[in-house]
């Protein structure tokens, strides 16, 4: 398979300097209603999927969102493509306001916002071929690139290392991790200046996924494509993101730069999911052994999450004030600039091990007590 | 030791202290594009109490291999030559009436999505009861009794009214230990995890992970734990067996085959797998390529096509030739031991950083 990159000339000097915010996300909230009752069907309930979130993702900027199913990730992407209309909060494209945007408004920015998705055997359609694909987007919004679409469709698959003799084929001949690099050559099909990539390797064997996620970065790193990054494999996304944010029952809970999120956390629940990450020890010195924590119990449900502080029922430091008070994101003293911590009792920065393992979980903490 | 003459097969290393012996085993599936192998003349062994994780991609013949343990294969579509001995009784040609006899009694299996395996129309209670009703012949409150145990045993908090609840009542991480519960039930000499974990968020993951290790030690199960996560399989298994195309290319004990491993498949996998700690400056190496189809799998050795070492065995023996795996210790691999030695220190181990 092809792995230079043949790039298309720039199409013209991007006027916006990498640090400026491209999009930020305010107060962004969506809570999916729950109907019930008879005979009258009326909202008893809301799923608070997203439930007040800030973002910011600067220009040429690859930007990770982890956390576990449930925690709103993905529903953060498709807010931010407007795929889904917030229920509450502000969405700023490059300062303007598309919050609210109508279809009209938002034609031109579509262009510049796309989305890659987590299954490229659903999110291809099976009738089309590879050139009518990626040529969707150019078709829709009138795009005609000097040479022909063809000749451009030719040029991306280069880019995403497919042979460009495979236009007239159909996706049910291509491999899952081919596959992905279509999606990916659709994304990048109209230039766009931001790309949702939303579990774009999760699907893919261990030897394939690496294969994509170097793709990305070169795409991201050539191209200067700002991504938001959403997976919930923390490896990943530190390999691909500058800077993290940790997600936890629709709230950011923890975000900051990769090498503060992941080598100084400052909020338990991240410590937690470090924690969890089973490791390769491949030098199989045991040096710089990591924390082991082990919470008890999964994540409470959306419907009625906890009072303030959303991870309190399964965190070994909560106090009353955890229950009645919404801790904010701030940044914490001793944090780096733009490391932003929501919590009243901050972990110590290290995920060194600690003189004795947090267990919760009764059932092992059981087992191991008989031991 | 003897040593088979038959040229796909690998040599057998006799080991009669081995609880679960696996020798030579073949499975073909007849499809309509044709017959595929989806193992192909596997040999290991398992002792009591240990665990053996069997670590590959998809399609590499390791959900296969311990269906066939389980009999769980449609016997119209499926040829399955070689042999299966668990604890000195053959399988491959045992009576369905015998396997039935066994299956969830000495040999149990966890699933990867707790949901599907769980049936929805009866009690989680019911269905951990039923196999020990079936197998020790227990009164229906004494397996009632039972159930209500292992939920305990396995940290569902206020088990007795819990039992009593069906699975969409339970979180995902709740159906795994159910599932785990389920299996153990009987005390089971062997149990089966294929993939436990895979459709579970990370710090559940590690619950689940932990608590199969310290049930482990409570019950002295042998556990085959079929993992695509190298991560996971460090955690937990002793002994493991790399597969790719329905093949196990390399084997030994985890310090092995994660520190000094041998074959150029083993080093694609350490070399492509993003780690918390990695170093960043440095991509991936990934594998190119793509796994073979098993319909029509390449001559000689199968990874071949998308190995980067074969040149530096000389010859098209790669091409021609399949490298067999010895008994212990071992990886199918033409180069020799002092070319895998050198070129793990000086080209892959640096890259791990």
């Amino acid at each position: 398979m092809k792995e230079d990159l043949v790039l298309p000339a720039p199409r013209e000097a991007t006027p916006e300097s990498p640090g400026e915010p491209l999009l930020v996300a305010e107060n962004l909230t969506k809570h999916f209603p729950i109907k019930g009752g008879f005979p009258i069907r009326r909202t008893v309930g809301a799923v608070q999927a997203v439930d007040g979130i800030d973002l910011t993702v600067h220009v040429g900027e690859s930007f990770g969102l982890v956390g576990e199913s449930g925690c709103g990730k993905s529903t953060t992407g498709r807010l931010i493509t407007r795929l889904l209309e917030p229920t509450d909060g502000k969405i700023l494209y490059r300062g303007q306001d598309i919050t609210h945007a109508g279809r009209k408004q938002l034609a031109p920015i579509r262009s510049e916002i796309q989305m890659i998705f987590q299954d490229p055997y659903s999110s291809l359609n099976p009738r089309q071929t590879v050139g009518t694909i990626i040529s969707g987007p150019m078709e829709i919004n009138g795009i005609n690139p000097p040479g022909g679409r063809e000749k451009r469709v030719r040029e991306l698959l280069e880019i995403v290392g497919l042979n460009p003799e495979h236009y007239n084929r159909f996706p049910h001949e291509f491999s899952g991790g081919q596959r992905q690099r279509i999606g990916v050559a659709r994304a990048l099909a109209l230039e766009p200046k931001l790309i949702v990539a939303d579990e774009p390797v999760s699907a893919l064997d261990v030897s394939i996924q690496a294969q994509v996620v170097n793709l990305l970065q070169k795409v991201q790193d050539e191209l200067g494509i700002a991504f938001l990054f959403i997976a919930h494999d923390l490896a990943v996304v530190r390999h691909f993101s500058q800077r993290v944010a940790v997600m936890y029952l629709g709230k950011v809970i923890e975000v900051g730069d990769r090498e503060s999120i992941y080598t100084r956390p400052r909020h338990p629940y991240t410590h937690a999911l470090l924690s969890a990450v089973p490791e390769v020890d491949v030098t199989g010195d045991g040096e710089g052994r990591r924390e082991r924590i082990r919470l008890a119990g999964d994540v409470p449900s959306p419907i009625a999450p906890p009072s303030g502080c959303r991870f309190r029922t399964r965190c070994w430091k909560a106090q009353d004030k955890c229950a009645a008070e919404a801790p904010p994101l701030v940044q914490i003293s001793g944090n780096r600039d733009g490391h932003l911590t929501a919590c009243h009792f901050p972990e110590e920065p290290t995920i060194e091990a600690r003189e004795e393992d947090i267990v919760l979980d009764p059932a092992l903490a059981a087992l191991e007590e008989s031991d | 030791m003897t040593t088979l003459t038959k040229e796909a097969g690998a040599p057998v290393p006799a080991d009669e202290g081995a609880f679960l012996s696996v020798r030579d085993l073949h499975v073909t599936f007849k499809t309509e594009d044709g017959p595929v192998r989806a193992v192909n003349g596997l040999s290991f062994d398992l002792q009591r109490g240990k665990t053996l994780g069997i670590v590959g991609e998809s399609g590499s013949g390791k959900s296969v291999t311990n269906l066939t343990i389980l009999g769980l294969h449609n016997p119209m579509f499926t040829t399955i030559e070689g042999d299966i001995v668990l604890d000195g009784k053959e399988l491959t040609t045992a009576r369905e009436s015998e396997l039935e006899k066994l299956r969830g009694n000495k040999v149990a299996m966890i699933f990867q999505d707790p949901l599907t395996a769980l049936s929805p129309y009866y009690t989680v209670g019911r269905q951990i009861a039923e196999p020990y009703r079936k197998h020790t012949g227990a009164s229906k409150q004494a397996a009632w009794d039972r159930a209500v145990e292992m939920l305990g045993k396995v940290g569902i908090p206020n088990p007795k009214a819990r039992a009593k609840d069906y699975p969409h009542q339970f979180s995902g991480g709740m159906r795994q230990r159910a599932m785990i519960a389920m299996s153990l039930v009987c005390n089971p000499d062997l149990l089966i995890a294929d993939e436990p974990t895979t459709a579970l968020d990370v710090t559940v993951q590690a619950q689940i992970l932990d608590l199969l290790k310290d049930l482990q030690r409570e019950f002295g199960t042998a556990i085959i734990f079929i993992t695509h996560d190298l991560g996971v399989i460090s955690d937990m298994a002793d002994d493991i067996m790399v597969m790719y195309a329905g093949n196990a290319v390399e084997r030994g004990t985890v310090d092995e085959v994660l520190r000094s491993p041998q074959h150029p498949y083993t080093w694609g996998l350490l070399n492509s797998m993003p780690r918390i700690d990695s170093d960043l400056s440095a991509p991936l190496a990934p594998i190119p390529g793509a796994p073979p189809s098993l319909l029509n799998p390449p001559s000689g050795c199968r990874f071949h096509p998308r190995c980067t070492f074969a040149e530096r065995v000389g010859g098209a023996r790669c091409v021609t030739e399949r490298p067999l795996l010895g008994p212990d210790r071992a990886s199918a691999c033409h180069l020799t031991a002092e070319q895998k030695r050198t070129i793990f220190v000086e080209e892959i181990k640096p890259r791990l950083g």
